[in-house]
């Protein structure tokens, strides 16, 4: 059937040996990083044999959990509202022109832009000019910024894509605006708000830099937790609960395209 | 008070609207995309607005839909003013031209959305889904997701969907667009199967004057948001009102002429380049006598060939320019000595060949020649 011919393959090429070279540039450190977390030894410069001490050792610290707690909370707060507003804020766009509406679409983006150092300080000064005490809750809402403004760039993405009948379709056949909203608009949103969450959930687990400036009253993040540990140098229960992140991150983007993929795959062509 | 208007209505006209629009006027930030259209869709009717890309056809549908308010005038269904009356309470349903369909919704789940919605019994639900999906041939279709449908069976759903509701009137924007031709041909035949057999109002906007043509039982033809004229297919295109119509539906062969004084039924018109040709003027041109006209004569009524018969007023000699063969007619463009150039279609009854160069006769008769106000 197909007549084109096969496309010459080469055993060893420049382009071949940049791409490996590229990916272990990238993974290799990772891999170490692995290797050494089921290392019995205590030194990294030795192998002990293997071991799950670490990943045991882990789970019986007190503290790492604790701080898992609050990276927990903070990330499913925060997640948890800017999804509700980042949807009502792409809705509101893509359906209402206002004046300054182009500004207001800016600055609302503004944050996927500005270096997380910026966005830290700026938070931490605005705080304390307004006198606001540092909490656990103003993480949440340092984290909010961002989180909110990966939501509703998703979400305003799947907008644009989106048949703009199908609203008009829904009141046509009788939904009012708010049932039109809930049960056609709502469901073909759900994907993109689904995967918007899970991106953001996994940048807000990984934030150190917003977190450290803005926590207080004895809030500490996991990556807080960890920072603070490995400045006095790596210990191997480190490196057994990088190899966890690593895995819940590559498992949470995984599912994230997954989702992404499935609704692309629904999604009728107009 | 309204109801009282309704039956006077009827005992002076017989006949009930579905849809009436009244001086309707829309105005987009300061441009007017519709300029006081009065429209009467009768009940049953296969009502068809034509017209270019940007004439208002468009909005006027969505405004009798809802979806649009008029800046000025009244939109009535059943009688019934739709003023402040939002699209989800108004009894139509629309086809929409990119279906529109529910892509998280099977087949069955986006043709029940309406019932569901106006809390309908579960017995009488299953019924009037499935009737609907059958008479649309989708019934075996009905778990599908519209993703995994093709472009005609979307449009089947789509029709489907707006049905089950039993609608006062269905309206179809450019239902056939984006359906291939041979599709779109199977199509325009149940739609006036569906309709002949549902007797529903359909409102039908497209600028596809064939479709236009072959499925109304009436047209408005419309043009820089004014309707230039109602009238059945018929015609329509035997009987343009305007040069602009006479141009848009088919092919004319149009000419700025003069006529002279009117008397009886024929009069004789002078074009730019010297040309006399005979033409039976409208009522129009009896009422307010205006000399500058444009003449207009359809391709296929030029007969080409000498004729003996005294009937026919129109006959001139010519040189064959262009000859395009075309299956089952061939389009000539025949050059007058007064360097007019006639387009003529005849179709193929014979398989004589007629070459350029050649010199030819071509006549028709008064009462196809037509003038048109400039």
């Amino acid at each position: 059937m197909n007549s084109a011919p096969a496309k010459p393959k080469l055993p060893f090429s420049w382009q071949g040996m940049l791409t490996a070279l590229m990916y272990a540039f990238m993974y290799v450190p990772i891999l170490v990083l692995g290797f050494y977390s089921f290392n019995d030894s205590r030194f990294s410069s030795t192998w002990g044999g293997f071991s799950l001490r670490w990943y045991d050792s882990l789970f019986n610290d007190g503290r790492i959990l604790s701080a898992l707690g609050d990276s927990l909370k903070v990330a499913l707060i925060a997640v948890g509202l800017s999804a509700i507003l980042g949807t009502m804020m792409a809705v509101g766009l893509a359906k209402y022109s206002f004046p300054g509406k182009g500004l207001y679409l800016g600055i609302s983006y503004l944050p996927l832009i500005v270096p997380d150092i910026a966005v830290a300080v700026a938070t931490l000064v605005f705080l304390a000019s307004v006198s606001v005490p540092l909490s656990l809750w103003t993480i949440i809402a340092a984290h909010i910024v961002f989180c909110l403004a990966y939501i509703a760039v998703v979400v305003s993405t799947r907008l644009a894509g989106l048949n703009p009948s199908l609203e008009e379709a829904a009141l046509d056949l009788g939904a009012n605006p708010f049932q039109a909203f809930m049960k056609v608009l709502l469901p073909e949103l759900t994907p993109a708000i689904l995967s918007g969450c899970l991106l953001a959930f996994v940048l807000s687990m990984d934030d150190l830099l917003i977190s450290s400036f803005t926590a207080g009253g004895g809030a500490n993040t996991l990556p807080m937790e960890i920072f603070s540990r490995v400045r006095t140098g790596v210990k191997p229960d480190i490196n057994a609960l990088s190899v966890l992140l690593i895995l819940f991150s590559g498992a949470l983007a995984f599912l994230s395209e997954y989702i992404r993929f499935k609704s692309a795959q629904r999604q009728l062509g107009q | 008070m309204s109801q009282t208007v309704i039956q006077q209505d009827v005992a002076e006209t017989d006949t009930m609207f579905d849809v009436e629009l009244r001086k309707v006027f829309k105005v987009y930030n300061g441009e007017t995309a519709v300029r006081n259209i009065d429209l009467n869709i009768r009940q049953g009717e296969f009502f068809s607005i034509l017209g270019p890309s940007g004439c208002g056809k468009t909005t006027t549908l969505r405004m009798i839909a809802g979806f649009e308010e008029p800046t000025g005038g009244e939109v009535l269904i059943r009688g019934q003013s739709m003023a402040n009356v939002p699209p989800y309470k108004r009894p139509v349903n629309t086809v929409f031209q990119s279906y529109a369909l529910f892509g998280h919704m099977s087949v069955w789940d986006n043709v029940a959305f309406g019932l569901r919605l106006k809390d309908c019994p579960k017995s009488e639900l299953q019924q009037r889904v499935g009737e609907s999906l059958e008479l649309v041939k989708m019934d075996s279709l009905a778990r599908r997701f519209p993703a995994q449908l093709s472009g005609g069976q979307q449009q089947r759903v789509a029709l489907a969907r707006a049905l089950v509701n039993r609608p006062t009137v269905v309206l179809l924007d450019e239902p056939l667009g984006a359906l291939d031709l041979k599709l779109r041909k199977e199509m325009q035949l149940e739609l006036t199967t569906l309709h002949r057999d549902l007797g529903v109002t359909f409102v039908m906007v497209t600028h596809d004057q064939e479709e236009a043509l072959s499925l109304s039982d009436r047209i408005a033809v419309m043009n820089i948001g004014k309707i230039e004229q109602i009238g059945t297919p018929t015609e329509i295109y035997e009987q343009p009102c305007t040069a602009f119509i006479a141009d848009f539906i088919g092919d004319t062969n149009l000419m700025p002429a003069e006529l002279a004084t009117l008397q009886g039924e024929t009069v004789e018109a002078t074009t730019r380049s010297g040309l006399k040709i005979w033409v039976k003027p409208q009522a129009l041109f009896k009422e307010n006598p205006t000399r500058e006209v444009l003449v207009s004569i359809r391709p296929e009524k030029i007969q080409l060939g000498s004729t003996d018969s005294s009937e026919i007023a129109n006959r001139y000699d010519g040189t064959l320019k262009h000859v395009m063969y075309l299956g089952n007619h061939t389009h000539y463009q025949v050059e007058l000595p007064s360097g007019d150039v006639i387009t003529v279609f005849q179709t193929n009854r014979s398989s004589e060949q007629l070459k350029p160069g050649m010199p030819i006769q071509i006549y028709w008769s008064a009462s196809d020649s037509l003038a048109l106000p400039v």
